[in-house]
């Protein structure tokens, strides 16, 4: 009656952590950038690191946090059979994914409003250290910010399948790569926040 | 059928280690306004690494896995690390 179709959890997850591992040097190589560029105009970062929100920046940093917390949850719920749960927490998850795409429009608004940005004459006048600083942090947030969006696009794709029962409880490797995404995405957060707002 | 026990990790679990992580970044914010030199660049990143630990080991479920997968981070970690140190290095004694 059944069709045993060949599936192997462990290699999709093997394979799902060989990408993150590029991931990681992906931006890794981006941390040795801000490393020597912050040895090289200490000053300029510590003054420019002022003028960065911490308020957004813990805010945003508490939602990530929530939202990963949520997808983890919905691995269990979907272990559990718990279809319903699943599909609730995974559209928190998308919700404060959103959020914080949101207060990334208006922090980064807010600098473009005082003529921050790569490129702008303003900034150019301000010094070297501040352009360097302004160009790897809208760099980094910026691309951080990408890989956000591509992890909502990611967990909306998964969330479908949840709801076309196409993944439940005997099957949610795919479920459980997204939450992989989404968690480094929050693991790379954990060290930009750090690193732009709080050591000034 | 199954080779390997599925391991279901309570949502308490989940909860706790949040509340702990929500812990941290509000005490390293909390740490960092205290002007303490460059200490407050350490205490920042060992945070940082603590919570980081915390992610890895349970949110992505490191701590259940097969050990490989541990041992491959780690080894990416220490790449990184390795890496940057070394390129420091070169610049504060060039």
């Amino acid at each position: 009656m059944t069709t045993e179709t060949h599936r192997d959890d462990l290699a999709s997850k093997t394979g799902m952590w060989l990408f993150l591992f590029t991931e990681m040097l992906l931006f890794g190589g981006l941390f040795v950038v801000y490393s020597v560029y912050r040895y090289r105009n200490s000053v300029a970062f510590h003054l420019a690191a002022h003028e960065l929100s911490v308020f957004i920046g813990t805010v945003n940093t508490i939602i990530l946090l929530i939202s990963s917390s949520t997808i983890a949850m919905s691995v269990t719920a979907i272990q559990k059979k718990n279809k319903k749960l699943a599909l609730l927490l995974l559209g928190i998850t998308v919700i404060l994914g959103l959020a914080f795409l949101v207060n990334k429009y208006f922090e980064w608004g807010e600098h473009i409003k005082n003529h921050i940005y790569p490129g702008s004459s303003v900034l150019a006048l301000r010094g070297h250290g501040d352009v360097l600083f302004y160009g790897l942090y809208f760099f980094m947030t910026g691309l951080h910010a990408l890989h956000i969006i591509i992890g909502l696009i990611f967990i909306g794709f998964v969330t479908v399948k949840i709801y076309r029962d196409k993944i439940n409880y005997d099957n949610y490797v795919l479920l459980e790569n997204s939450g992989l995404y989404w968690h480094l995405v929050d693991l790379i957060w954990i060290f930009l926040f750090p690193l732009f707002y709080l050591i000034t | 059928m199954e080779d390997e026990k599925i391991h279901i990790i309570p949502y308490r679990t989940f909860l706790s280690i949040l509340a702990l992580l929500i812990t941290l970044t509000l005490t390293s914010v909390a740490v960092t306004q205290i002007y303490l030199g460059t200490l407050t660049v350490a205490i920042a990143l060992i945070i940082a690494v603590i919570k980081s630990s915390f992610v890895l080991r349970i949110f992505m479920h490191l701590k259940f896995e097969n050990k490989i997968f541990s041992i491959a981070v780690i080894a990416v970690v220490v790449i990184l690390s390795l890496v940057i140190i070394i390129t420091l290095l070169d610049y504060i004694y060039r």
